[in-house]
């Protein structure tokens, strides 16, 4: 059944030549989450880098906060299909963070605080695809848009850049994460529209 | 009649807007005619489709507002939202003879059924009404017996729906009681301050733990966990409050 | 407020595409607490790419519902069991 609403515009988008398939431009930037926005004090932050042994590399806040930094400008694609181009980020570059990290893994879940996880091939964290981020649009990082800190991985689908992030496992085997194992595609590369499992 | 309401595969279908009025500035009824309506009980709503030229869609529940009676338009109360982007096509754009897609009717919890005896408390916080109306709605058509007490908080008199409505259905049916909270300015000869719900007006204007009355919470989640604690710390037992939670945006 | 938590009722439209007989009334049982509940009564949040029902005891989630175009994935790890009444004969 297709029926148009008369009258019906829905909020301020546009489709665009530019954005990945079946996406619109969105000008404000819509909260999406899975459940309650953690409160994390940050004297009680902490980002942990485990490898596949379990052997862990942490960083509190101060620490955090004196890594080398990258002020970068992003386009975003959420897989509810909004796009927001030209986003501003200041972040951790995970090329930073896995410097020193001694693995032979292809895979990396990420967790957050609150439970939420998402896994992804290790290649696509690396080589300045990705970025642990706390500031965003010169401020910083909101709690309800995943403040203290949230994983940036643009050329992902957004629910890749897990917010309220607090580590990131190397695994051997790949797992699926929140919503890849809830029906959404394991990968979620926005341009080849890669939204549910079996696209 | 029962059956039919709550089981079968949904699908969408296609209602047109018959008429409408308006219950306060803000709140918008909708009357829509929905051939081969099968019928639905007080308290279940309806989810609305919108579609765009371009395909875009968007999608939001609303209460049914009317009972029914074996035939008939089916009415929904849609309260409008600043930021309400299906809310205000419906309060502001739609138009009587336009189409929207609706899916229902749904949910088979949070409903009243004519054939329990007991006596009902309804407790609702400003468009948390809209189902608790229906409820009322329902007991006058079949003439019920039980004793129904609403506690309806609002904001101030220029946002209670139905009020005249209300008003008239107190008087003529000795069965049916009316509380009205008012969280920010009170009518002119009310006896106290602006307030909000509270366990002394749940207990003077509800009903006795052991009448084992059937409560019916519905509005904003914070009001209904709100009142939901204060029924059960006066004793109600929690497998006779029903809730609905309304999201407060959009 | 950006946290729009409502309750399963909201659910009833997305899982009667799914099942013939209305599920809100269904009691889940929570697979992290073993609190046993109304699916009404799970704690929704619906801004997000799917549906999630939270456990209103312990927060845990409950139920996930992905809508694809043409499927629908309903996650069900988080429920040790769902109970409905069904008429008897």
């Amino acid at each position: 059944m297709n029926i148009i609403s008369p009258g019906f515009g829905g909020r301020r988008r546009s489709s665009r030549a530019d954005l990945p398939p079946g996406q619109y431009l969105t000008h404000d930037f819509p909260v999406l989450s899975a459940g309650p926005t953690p409160r994390i004090p940050l004297d009680r932050w902490r980002f942990t880098v485990t490898n596949e042994s379990g052997t862990k590399q942490t960083w509190n806040w101060p620490e955090f906060q004196a890594l080398p930094y990258e002020d970068v400008t992003v386009d975003i694609h959420c897989v509810t299909k909004w796009s927001k181009l030209g986003t501003s980020w200041r972040g951790v570059s995970l090329d930073t963070l896995l410097a020193d990290t001694d693995t032979a893994a292809d895979y990396a879940m990420v967790h957050a605080y609150g439970g939420y996880t998402t896994n992804l091939p290790l290649e696509d964290l690396l080589d300045g695809k990705a970025w642990i981020a706390y500031r965003y649009d010169g401020e910083d990082l909101h709690p309800e848009h995943g403040g203290p800190a949230r994983m940036l991985v643009p050329h992902l689908y957004f629910w890749k850049s897990a917010k309220w992030v607090n580590g990131v496992e190397m695994l051997i085997a790949d797992e699926p994460g929140f919503w890849e194992s809830a029906g959404y595609h394991n990968y979620g590369d926005p341009w080849r529209e890669q939204r549910y499992q079996g696209d | 009649m029962a059956r039919a309401a709550v089981s079968g595969r949904l699908t969408w279908r296609v209602a047109t807007l018959a008429e409408a009025r308006w219950e306060t500035a803000t709140a918008r009824t909708l009357v829509l005619d929905l051939p081969d309506w099968p019928g639905h009980l007080p308290g279940q709503h309806v989810d609305v489709r919108l579609t765009a030229p371009d395909g875009y869609r968007a999608q939001r529940s609303y209460s049914i507002a009317s009972a029914w009676s074996g035939g008939g338009p089916v009415e929904l109360t849609v309260q409008r939202l600043e930021d309400g982007e299906v809310s205000t096509y419906l309060t502001d754009v739609y138009a009587v003879g336009a189409p929207v897609e609706l899916r229902g009717p749904v949910g088979g919890w949070f409903v009243w059924r004519a054939a329990q005896p007991a006596p009902v408390l309804l407790v609702a916080g400003g468009s948390g009404i809209v189902p608790l109306m229906a409820m009322i709605r329902a007991r006058g058509a079949v003439r019920g017996r039980q004793p129904f007490r609403l506690v309806y908080s609002v904001r101030t008199p220029d946002d209670a729906y139905y009020a005249g409505e209300l008003a008239r259905r107190v008087r003529d049916d000795p069965g049916l009681d009316v509380h009205y909270i008012y969280t920010r300015r009170t009518p002119e000869d009310w006896p106290e301050p602006p307030k909000r719900i509270s366990v002394a007006t749940v207990n003077t204007h509800g009903w006795p733990p052991d009448f084992g009355p059937a409560c019916f919470v519905c509005g904003p989640t914070g009001f209904v966990e709100t009142t939901a604690d204060i029924l059960v710390a006066l004793g109600h037992d929690p497998r006779r409050i029903r809730t609905e939670r309304f999201g407060g945006t959009s | 407020m950006s946290e729009v938590a409502v309750d399963g009722n909201a659910m009833a439209g997305d899982l009667g595409e799914i099942f013939a007989v209305d599920v809100t009334a269904a009691v889940a049982t929570c697979a992290g607490c073993g609190r046993a509940g109304v699916v009404a009564e799970l704690r929704l949040w619906v801004r997000a790419p799917g549906i999630v029902a939270r456990c209103p005891s312990c927060g845990d989630v409950v139920l996930r519902l992905v809508r694809a175009p043409d499927r629908v994935f309903l996650d069900l790890r988080g429920a040790t069991r769902l109970e409905l009444r069904v008429p008897s004969p």
